[in-house]
């Protein structure tokens, strides 16, 4: 099999990139383990960022004011060039999906409708109802039909095919006949999507949104960036954590605490309330449940009632539907039980605004990228508009790499690819270790959550950084997986849980090395941001024991940092 | 502890399918794709089912429960019996366990061009679509494609060429947008052999669809639509 260009990830970036790559006319082949209808792109909620003016309070609003909230939102981490370019490219990108059809909410006008969300200047979050994520995705794999582009699903990518310094294609397990196969391109672009699956007991995110994404690359000798910046959601359904949008606050939802008190005033003004970002919305959070404000010591209030009944079912349907046949309340009726919870990857994979990495050939974009143009703290609204933004510019700059590039298929590299490949499966299936992957998978995600949570200390990312070790240790002595052929789903989550482990070690040292307070690294022993030290990317080296930690700067423009009051 | 009642079939190794029980310990709040997990990495790590976002929206995990379709991961044990019996959706081929072949599914979704062919050409802005025009596509933009729909309808069960309440759905979610200019040859389409009129109005699809949705009163418009174009002149060719 060749391919031209090669897209690993069936998701918002993925199929983006797909559709450029193949208008300006090269060969795509899209790789996915589960069907893009499935990707979690579709599970996004609030909606997505452009200053379209749409607003009745936001005429005002511009490409210009959106990227100095993002870099503000970012406590001035992220690129500028890359932010610039991202709210720039916004506005015409959202009207391109909603000429391909996407089903946005409205106004009497005719325009698209926005709704207010947190760390922005203007209502400029477009949005249909909070079922944003899945038409944006069903919209986007429509014109996948529409253009007849490959689409292998349920294929499982495991390694890269490198030779000579290059990346000449992937190693898939076909999970419908459980053979590996080699796919050989000119180039392979990386849109595996998020990783909260490292967190995996308190994470909005799906079952398949796992670190290994990072971890093959990573494998490879692609450094990650930033991955020391996790967002913590505010808004966590209470016991499932699965996501109460923002919308929910854009809408004019209020946290309460035990005393039914609106306690966001005490930590940001008045004017801001409950849509200040989400790293300060879920320190607060956090405090209140620690300090005794919250209930039961584990959750504070969502309240939606003063809304009323008809705006939460013209508005925020989904997120009723979720808390009736989940936690069997009526937001209608009763304040909805939530706790913060791990949603996003500011970091990973180390690119440049055109997907570009270290590794000739290959290329990464969407969330499993780190651009950056979220810094330290990503803004609601930003993420589906990076998948759909940086889609766009990676397909068509990696089109423009490869046309007229010779089809030669360079055999050796996946040869060897598909023997490692096979080989490390027949280790698997012959070990005579006793330990239950899952168990280790369970433990990797307590650390995480005890320790490299929302409040950070030196202690505790110490003894995370041992005790992640000791699971990748434990990890050599897995118990069997069975021989099933198809659809071998235990080998999958046993490869998921190898590149888990890689990715919490990653994240681990770099939280560690950094003794500040940025965005959603917040350390209670170094509570202050420190430019002159720390205004630069972290950027991390896989080494089979400790990761190399090295710095690069920041890619600075017309803002300079400033302190980030709401 | 209830049992869940687990239907096991790998068609390359068994002759036949086959029930195999397994107890799980339930807790508050324990869904059913969080029991089959909890099969998966502490019982047997030989089940295969599909599931990814377990908040309902990504389409993976319908499946028959306790003699209903429905979606694994929305589904609370607490509201079943004690003895749970879990078997894959039917009409299409089991390639293992739970994991059965969609192929047939997309490929008649494929079918129907599932994607807006514009009245007018794009200009700069976005394409006027007031509040009332939007609401019209209201339910019909919901379907996450999990086809419980599909195995639950007897008749895709005896026509492989039926096209399929997921497809017919998706046929007036285009034909209901004010932006598609394509209606007449849409509704030619799906009034083909093995469209609409191959529909006997047995409501399965809309009984048991997890997102509410009405395949069944899409149908029936469809079939009203179609009808009053021809009357009228409008469709040229009845397929
Ligand atoms: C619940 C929730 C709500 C959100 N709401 C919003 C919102 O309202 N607004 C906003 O801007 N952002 C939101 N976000 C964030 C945003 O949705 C995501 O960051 C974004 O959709 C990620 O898109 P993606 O294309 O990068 O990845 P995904 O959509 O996750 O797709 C990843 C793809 O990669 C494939 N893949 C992964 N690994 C492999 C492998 N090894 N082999 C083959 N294929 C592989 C998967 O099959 C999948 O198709 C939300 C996130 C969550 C979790
Ligand atoms: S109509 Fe309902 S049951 Fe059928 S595929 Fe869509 S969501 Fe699933
Ligand atoms: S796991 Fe996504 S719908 Fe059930």
């Amino acid at each position: 099999m060749f391919y031209d260009v090669i897209i690993v990830g069936g998701g918002l970036a993925g199929m983006r990139a797909a559709i450029a790559a193949h208008d300006a006319g090269v060969k795509v082949g899209l790789v996915s383990k589960i069907h893009p209808v499935r990707s979690h792109s579709g599970a996004a909620q609030g909606g997505v960022n452009a200053a379209l003016g749409n607003h009745p309070d936001g005429h005002d609003d511009t490409p210009e004011r959106h990227a100095y909230d993002t870099i503000k939102g970012s406590d001035f981490l992220a690129d500028q060039d890359a932010v610039d370019l991202m709210a720039n490219m916004a506005p015409e990108i959202i009207i391109e999906f909603e000429h391909w059809g996407c089903p946005f909410s409205r106004y009497e006008d005719g325009s698209i409708a926005q709704r207010p969300f947190g760390g922005a200047g203007f209502p400029r979050t477009c949005y249909g109802a909070d079922r944003t994520g899945l038409y944006m995705l069903h919209t986007c794999y429509e014109q996948v039909v529409k253009r007849n582009i490959d689409v292998l699903y349920e294929h499982f990518v495991t390694r890269l095919a490198v030779k000579n310094g290059r990346c000449t294609g992937v190693i898939a397990l076909n999970l419908h006949t459980g053979e590996f196969e080699s796919i050989a391109g000119n180039a392979v672009i990386f849109a595996t999507g998020g990783s909260g699956r490292v967190y995996s007991i308190n994470t909005t995110n799906a079952h398949a949104s796992t670190g290994l994404g990072l971890a093959i690359p990573y494998w490879a000798g692609v450094a990650l960036k930033d991955m020391e910046f996790i967002q913590f959601h505010p808004t966590g359904l209470e016991g499932s954590s699965i996501l109460m949008t923002e919308g929910c606050r854009g809408e004019g939802g209020y946290l309460l605490n035990n005393r039914g008190e609106r306690f966001m005033k005490n930590y940001v003004s008045e004017k801001i309330m409950e849509l200040a970002p989400r790293d300060i919305v879920a320190r607060s959070i956090q405090t209140e449940i620690n300090e005794g404000r919250g209930f039961e010591d584990s959750f504070v209030h969502l309240d939606l009632r003063h809304l009323g009944e008809q705006k939460i079912k013209e508005k925020l349907p989904g997120i009723r539907e979720i808390c009736l046949k989940f936690k069997n309340i009526d937001p209608i009726k009763t304040p909805i039980p939530i706790h913060p919870a791990n949603h996003y990857t500011m970091g990973g994979i180390d690119c440049d605004i055109n997907g570009e990495t270290s590794l000739e050939g290959f290329y990464a974009a969407g969330e499993c990228a780190c651009v950056s143009v979220h810094g330290a703290n990503r803004l609601g609204g930003n993420s589906l508009l990076d998948t759909i933004v940086f889609g766009t510019q990676t397909g068509r700059y990696v089109a423009g790499k490869v046309k007229g590039m010779s089809q030669t298929v360079d055999t050796d590299a996946l040869n060897d690819g598909l023997a490692i490949e096979k080989d490390r499966y027949g280790k698997l299936q012959s070990s005579e270790g006793k330990a239950n992957p899952y168990d280790i998978r369970n433990d990797l995600s307590k650390v995480m959550n005890e320790k490299i949570g929302i409040f950070r200390n030196e202690t505790d990312m110490k003894a995370a950084v041992n005790e992640i070790k000791m699971l990748k240790i434990k990890f050599e002595n897995l118990r069997p997986i069975p021989d099933t052929g198809k659809f071998n789903y235990d080998f999958l989550w046993v490869t998921e849980i190898a590149g888990n482990l890689d990715t919490a070690l990653a994240i681990a040292t770099g939280a560690l090395n950094r003794s500040e307070s940025r965005g959603a690294h917040y350390r209670i022993d170094f509570n202050k941001r420190l430019d002159d030290e720390w205004l630069k990317h972290t950027l991390h080296t896989y080494h089979p024991s400790d990761p190399e930690i090295t710095y690069k700067p920041v890619t600075m423009g017309k803002y300079e940092p400033e302190e980030r009051k709401y | 502890m209830p049992t869940f009642k687990v239907f096991r079939y790998d068609p390359g190794k068994n002759d036949l399918p086959y029930f195999q029980d397994y107890e799980v310990p339930d807790h508050k709040g324990m869904t059913v794709l969080e029991a089959l997990y909890y099969i998966l990495e502490n019982l047997d790590p030989t089940l295969a089912f599909r599931s990814s976002c377990r908040m309902g929206v990504c389409g993976s995990c319908a499946m028959h429960i306790d003699g209903q379709y429905g979606l694994a991961c929305e589904t609370q044990v607490a509201s079943l019996g004690n003895t749970i019996t879990i078997r894959p959706l039917a009409h299409m081929k089991v390639i293992r366990d739970m994991v059965v072949d969609l192929d047939p599914f997309f490929a008649q979704y494929e079918a129907i061009k599932p994607y807006l062919i514009p009245k007018n050409a794009p200009g700069p802005r976005e394409y006027a679509q007031t509040p009332r025009e939007r609401k019209k596509l209201d339910i019909l933009v919901d379907c996450i494609l999990c086809a419980a729909c599909y195995g639950s309808c007897p008749v895709v069960g005896t026509d492989e060429k039926y096209l399929g309440p997921h497809a017919l759905l998706k046929a007036l979610r285009f034909i209901d947008d004010s932006r598609d200019g394509n209606t007449n040859e849409r509704l030619a389409f799906v009034a083909n052999d093995s469209g609409i009129f191959r529909c006997h109005t047995i409501f399965n699809c809309q009984q048991v669809c997890p997102k509410d949705l009405d395949p069944t009163g899409a149908i029936g418009k469809l079939k009203m639509k179609s009808f009053w174009a021809k009357l009228t002149g409008k469709l040229k060719k009845s397929g």
